[in-house]
């Protein structure tokens, strides 16, 4: 990073990575969503609510969420082997996690939504930037939600705070800090920290990420109205 | 008419806030009234609707639905009404009381794969929907083309009052029965009313949220404006 704050991918300190989102990709989805992350390049896709298998996981009062984030072999440069790993499976569940208290359940006992995340391309804050293609994805299923998820990390680069850390800064920096917020009702629902933050370090990490998701907000929405209404704002 | 607010909104969004009753697809936070879908908000004088532009089929009672046999047990078949449930026949609603598992096939009646429209008995969320063919135009489906719309957009299809079915059902001579879980079956002895009949449902299909759909169509149908003045805007 140079004096004046501008970060190895030339980005300023609070600058996030180019995102785009297209919904509605795969036809065989109820809902489906495809996200550009600065180099992350995610797919994910909604099926559901269906039926429950196997039929002992079902629940009577409401419905379950069962998220699965994997990541092709080719996605990063040394060859991955596609069985679910450690990490995954851990992301799957974290996922699931932040997405679960958006997600209406209640309307549909005994079934299950599903959430298939595929990460083509990775490149660091690839959780982040699956839960905001999933959440897309849901919201195009037409799962009803009580608001959208938007996530965004933000760190500790170099000792200074800089939103939206990418994999050099991830495997160089201090500290990693994905979030993930509810963004009209102003909760969060996934906070990791990887490194060490002193309590004020702490403070403005978080204010930055949650800047970061509310702009991620921004772009999430625009995919949405694109898809359904060609932008027309009324 | 009443004076209704209409906007675009998708999961999260705040439609109004106040003493309003929230209704189907809103949700309420302290005094904030949330669109839980994407979809069209409509503030009414005292209470708040999405009518949602995505989605699968949630069966109620007394819907006319079309479904198909996927099975049979001893006592009843399996229909897919297009639901994340399954619903069931019971043998005796067609064989009569005196319905015996072993005297009577249930195959010969209605095989896998017959269409048959339907009308939800009962449903909860304890039970899977009951069905019956006992009411006038229920029973099995014996030709016409099937098609698939989303089941979202089945109201605009109808229209209001049935103007825009009726206007198809004028134009092409056809008999279009529509089932509430999106799927359509049209027949006609005049096979390019057939073909017109199906591109003005797909039509609407791909349209269903833009505004003066039912002068699209009547101009796509060739119908000389007049006879039919029942324009709707929603």
């Amino acid at each position: 990073m140079t004096e004046d704050g501008i970060r190895c991918d030339g980005r300023r300190l609070d600058e996030l990575r180019n995102i785009s989102i297209k919904v509605g990709v795969l036809k065989n989805a109820d809902g489906s969503a495809y996200i550009e992350f600065g180099k992350n390049k995610i797919l994910a896709g909604v099926f559901g609510p269906r039926d429950v298998h196997p039929k002992h996981m079902a629940n009577p009062d409401s419905g379950i969420l069962r998220c699965r984030y994997h990541m092709s072999p080719f996605s990063v440069t040394e060859r991955k082997n596609p069985a679910p790993s450690r990490r995954e499976i851990e992301i799957s569940k974290v996922i699931k996690e932040a997405l679960q208290p958006a997600v209406i359940l209640k309307d549909y006992p005994r079934t299950v939504i599903d959430v298939f995340i595929e990460v083509l391309q990775a490149d660091g804050g690839s959780r982040c930037a699956a839960l905001d293609a999933a959440a897309v994805a849901l919201a195009d299923a037409g799962i009803p939600m009580r608001d959208l998820v938007s996530a965004c990390a933000a760190g500790k680069v170099a000792d200074r705070i800089v939103l939206d850390v990418n994999n050099e800064e991830d495997q160089e920096g201090q500290a990693d800090m994905p979030v993930a917020l509810m963004p009209n009702l102003g909760k969060v629902t996934l906070l990791q920290l990887d490194g060490m933050l002193k309590p004020e370090e702490f403070k403005t990490c978080m204010q930055t990420a949650l800047v970061g998701c509310k702009r991620v907000y921004e772009i999430q929405r625009k995919a949405l109205m694109e898809k359904y209404f060609q932008n027309g704002e009324q | 008419m009443m004076d209704v607010k209409r906007r675009y909104v998708i999961p999260g969004d705040v439609i109004a806030t106040g003493p309003l009753r929230p209704e189907q697809n809103v949700f309420q936070d302290g005094d904030r009234m949330i669109s839980t879908c994407v979809g069209i908000s409509e503030i009414f004088e005292n209470s708040v609707k999405v009518i949602p532009l995505t989605g699968g089929y949630m069966p109620k009672a007394n819907d006319l639905v079309i479904g198909k046999v996927i099975g049979t047990s001893p006592l009843s078949w399996e229909f897919d009404i297009n639901s994340c449930f399954v619903g069931f026949l019971p043998a005796q609603d067609v064989f009569g009381r005196d319905y015996s598992p072993t005297k009577d096939e249930l195959r010969q009646r209605l095989d896998i794969g017959d269409l048959v429209a339907v009308r939800i008995a009962n449903f909860d969320r304890s039970r899977d929907p009951l069905l019956t063919v006992q009411d006038r135009d229920l029973g099995k489906i014996d030709s016409g083309e099937l098609i698939e719309i989303s089941p979202s957009k089945v109201p605009r299809l109808i229209g209001k009052r049935g103007s825009m079915i009726q206007t198809i059902e004028m134009a092409t001579k056809a008999i279009i029965t529509i089932g509430q879980n999106g799927w359509i079956v049209i027949s006609c002895e005049d096979s390019e009313g057939l073909l017109k009949a199906v591109e003005a449902v797909k039509m609407i299909d791909a349209l269903a949220h833009t505004p003066n759909l039912t002068e699209r169509v009547k101009s796509m149908l060739g119908v000389v404006d007049g006879e039919n003045n029942d324009t709707i805007n929603d």
